[in-house]
């Protein structure tokens, strides 16, 4: 699912200084926060919402969750949220314990929520809303336009953004969903997600090495109409250490650039080898495709 | 967080899986003295490797001086890079059948996943391809745990010597050690069946999940010492990711996907990346602490300083980088390239404080550092 104005956002974590600054940002921009939790802080107001000693005494108000939660307490955090009913819950923490993780994803699965994440860097819908800790709100990077971004990492996703600005693309969604190896949304369900979004015309996917998401999507992206651009960061890194991102490790001959280079080839979708060459790829295989 | 045999053995016996009497030894002399007690023994080099068996690191002893003289053999023997400080003197077992079986954490379906074969003992990747049938894979629901007739399920229709009640019980017992360590593998290769019928662990493979290190604190002071250089160890210690790559362009970006986007692209544009070394996320306020870090690497020539702010400012990374770059004077050519939250400051703080212009692209950064190495060698 793709971010919208009329999603109902309960922040968890709204009073904390990460929480405040980002939600206040996101309020400007336009996104819909309708309340907080903070259980020391029930009762109060906080940025002009209630603030909720949990999210199931808010059940029924919000449909997307957006947790500004230290990595120890994320677990009970998600399941509060699933359990109140959240249909999306956005998960920023980098470093949650992996069992926790593991624990969250059942939640989720219990209750019919998506987690997105953890470790994202969040959800922005240039133009309209946004919720997590992307610069939406710098119009250098993120303009309203038809290319759809999905990306591993925050900082990589804001550079791809900016380049396509740089040269008149504005972005229908970014999507990112997570530098961990065990993401609830992966990047091939972003990618669907693009695929039926009406204003997505083309999709950018920044991958990195590590885990078989990239391998996955090119599955999805030999089915498309759409065009579809990579660029899959690592290539330089050598094999058995973590870059950085948890997920971001060739173990054992697995998860490395050539592999997911050529399963993305194979599958016609074109790979940059620089993130400067993304817009003039998505610029020729738009005109192409119109 | 990887542990030695020595380490992960006694968390196993701590569940109520058998493991062989064991003493650790760390000259010949306490070799011969630990066997003397044990008797009939094999010397186990211990190393966080799992090729010690190939190497000579194991060897069978009948009586005390024979330890002694492996233990000269193999203590100080480099075994995958590691050098072997201690062996064990571990109880001889009769063996009858060999098995394989771990629990991990499986990405696929981010749940535990139970692995079990009754073709132990071997290299088990080697396995998996030549008898890819031979390994049963079961996904355990980490709400439920797994249960006696999950594991009585797994081991089902396998000749394990009439100990299918015992096997089954060492399952169960292993996934709860499994959860109980945070491991992200917990592997018993092999798990044997004795002639005597008993259910022993021979040896033992745990890697703890490094995220639940605040909360599995007793065991993450004994986890095995990392390969690394003097200056990741300086870095680890500082909370900073940095890898040493070899190269001579040094790299200070955030984040982790742009960082290897920025060595990626130093290597395409034709120079060599020095280093992994990302401030982003809470360690962005780390920039002075980073870049003293990055400049003690004497091979550096350049450094290429790329930020691309989101929940990083880049006015915070950029303040620390020029006080650090003022501190330290280094006798090298910087190039910055910085965009997203904080970059008007950030950039004329550069311009202000160090009279350098950011490039407005990347790709323009990059080339110039890869450049001035070029220059400088020649």
């Amino acid at each position: 699912m793709i971010l919208r104005k009329h999603h109902k956002i309960l922040v968890q974590g709204i009073t904390g200084k990460q929480g405040t600054f980002w939600t206040g940002e996101m309020q400007t921009y336009g996104a819909n926060v309708v309340c907080g939790v903070n259980p020391r802080k029930a009762g109060t107001t906080h940025l002009g919402v209630p603030v909720h000693a949990s999210a199931r005494d808010a059940a029924g108000q919000f449909d997307v969750a957006l947790m500004f939660v230290p990595p120890m307490m994320a677990r009970d955090a998600t399941i509060d949220v699933c359990e109140a009913g959240a249909r999306l819950v956005i998960c920023l923490a980098e470093h949650i314990p992996a069992h926790d993780v593991m624990m969250m994803h059942a939640a989720a699965k219990a209750n019919g929520a998506r987690i997105v994440g953890p470790n994202t860097s969040g959800l922005v819908t240039p133009g309209e809303t946004f919720a997590g800790i992307m610069p939406a709100f710098n119009p250098k990077v993120f303009q309203p336009g038809q290319v759809g971004v999905i990306s591993r990492s925050g900082s990589l996703g804001t550079l791809v953004s900016l380049m396509l600005t740089q040269e008149g693309m504005g972005q229908s969604a970014f999507y990112g969903v997570g530098g961990d190896p065990m993401i609830g949304t992966t990047t091939r369900e972003a990618l669907e997600f693009l695929d039926a979004d009406e204003r997505t015309e083309a999709i950018v996917l920044c991958g990195e090495i590590g885990g078989n998401a990239e391998e996955e999507a090119a599955d999805y992206a030999r089915t498309m109409k759409k065009p579809v651009v990579a660029f899959i960061a690592g290539r330089s890194s050598p094999p058995g250490k973590k870059m950085g991102h948890a997920g971001a490790i060739v173990s054992g001959g697995k998860g490395d650039y050539a592999s997911k280079r050529r399963a993305l080839e194979k599958a016609g979708v074109r790979v940059a080898d620089v993130p400067s060459q993304i817009p003039v790829i998505i610029g020729e295989e738009m005109r192409a495709a119109a | 967080m990887n542990f030695e045999e020595y380490v992960a053995k006694p968390l196993l016996a701590g569940v109520g899986i058998t493991v062989p009497r064991s003493r650790l030894a760390e000259d010949p002399a306490e070799a011969a003295k630990a066997a003397a007690e044990i008797g009939a023994c094999v010397v186990k080099a211990q190393v966080p490797t799992g090729k010690r068996g190939k190497a000579g690191g194991i060897k069978l002893a009948a009586n005390p001086d024979e330890a002694r003289g492996h233990a000269e053999a193999i203590l100080g023997m480099e075994i995958d890079g590691h050098r072997v400080m201690k062996v064990t003197i571990e109880e001889q077992v009769p063996i009858a059948l060999e098995l394989y079986a771990s629990i991990v954490s499986d990405p696929q379906s981010r749940s535990p996943m139970l692995l079990f074969s009754a073709m132990g003992g071997m290299d088990v990747e080697e396995a998996a391809e030549t008898n890819p049938d031979a390994m049963r894979r079961r996904v355990i629901d980490i709400t439920e745990g797994l249960s006696e007739e999950d594991a009585a399920a797994a081991c089902a229709g396998l000749d394990l010597g009439g100990q299918e009640a015992d096997v089954a019980s060492t399952l169960v017992r292993l996934y709860a050690a499994y959860r109980m360590f945070d491991a992200e593998l917990l592997e018993i290769n092999p798990l044997v069946i004795t002639r005597d019928g008993r259910v022993v662990a021979l040896d033992c493979k745990l890697t703890v999940d490094d995220s639940s290190a605040p909360r599995q604190g007793e065991i993450a002071g004994r986890a095995s010492a990392e390969k690394m250089s003097a200056l990741e160890a300086e870095a680890r210690a500082a909370d900073l990711k940095y890898i040493e790559l070899g190269g001579d362009v040094g790299i200070l970006a955030n984040g982790a996907g742009l960082t290897m986007t920025t060595m990626d692209a130093v290597n395409h544009y034709g120079g060599k990346a020095a280093n992994f070394l990302e401030v982003g996320g809470e360690a962005y306020t780390k920039a002075h602490t980073a870049l003293a870090i990055l400049l003690k690497n004497p091979e550096i020539k350049s450094l290429l300083v790329n930020f691309c702010g989101a929940f990083a400012r880049t006015d915070v990374m950029a303040l620390g980088v020029v006080e650090a770059w003022k501190d330290l004077k280094p006798d090298i050519p910087v190039f910055f390239t910085i965009h997203g939250t904080g970059e008007e400051e950030a950039i004329a703080l550069v311009k202000r404080e160090l009279g350098i212009e950011p490039f407005d692209r990347m790709d323009d950064a990059v080339r110039a550092a890869v450049a001035a190495t070029g220059a400088r060698a020649a």
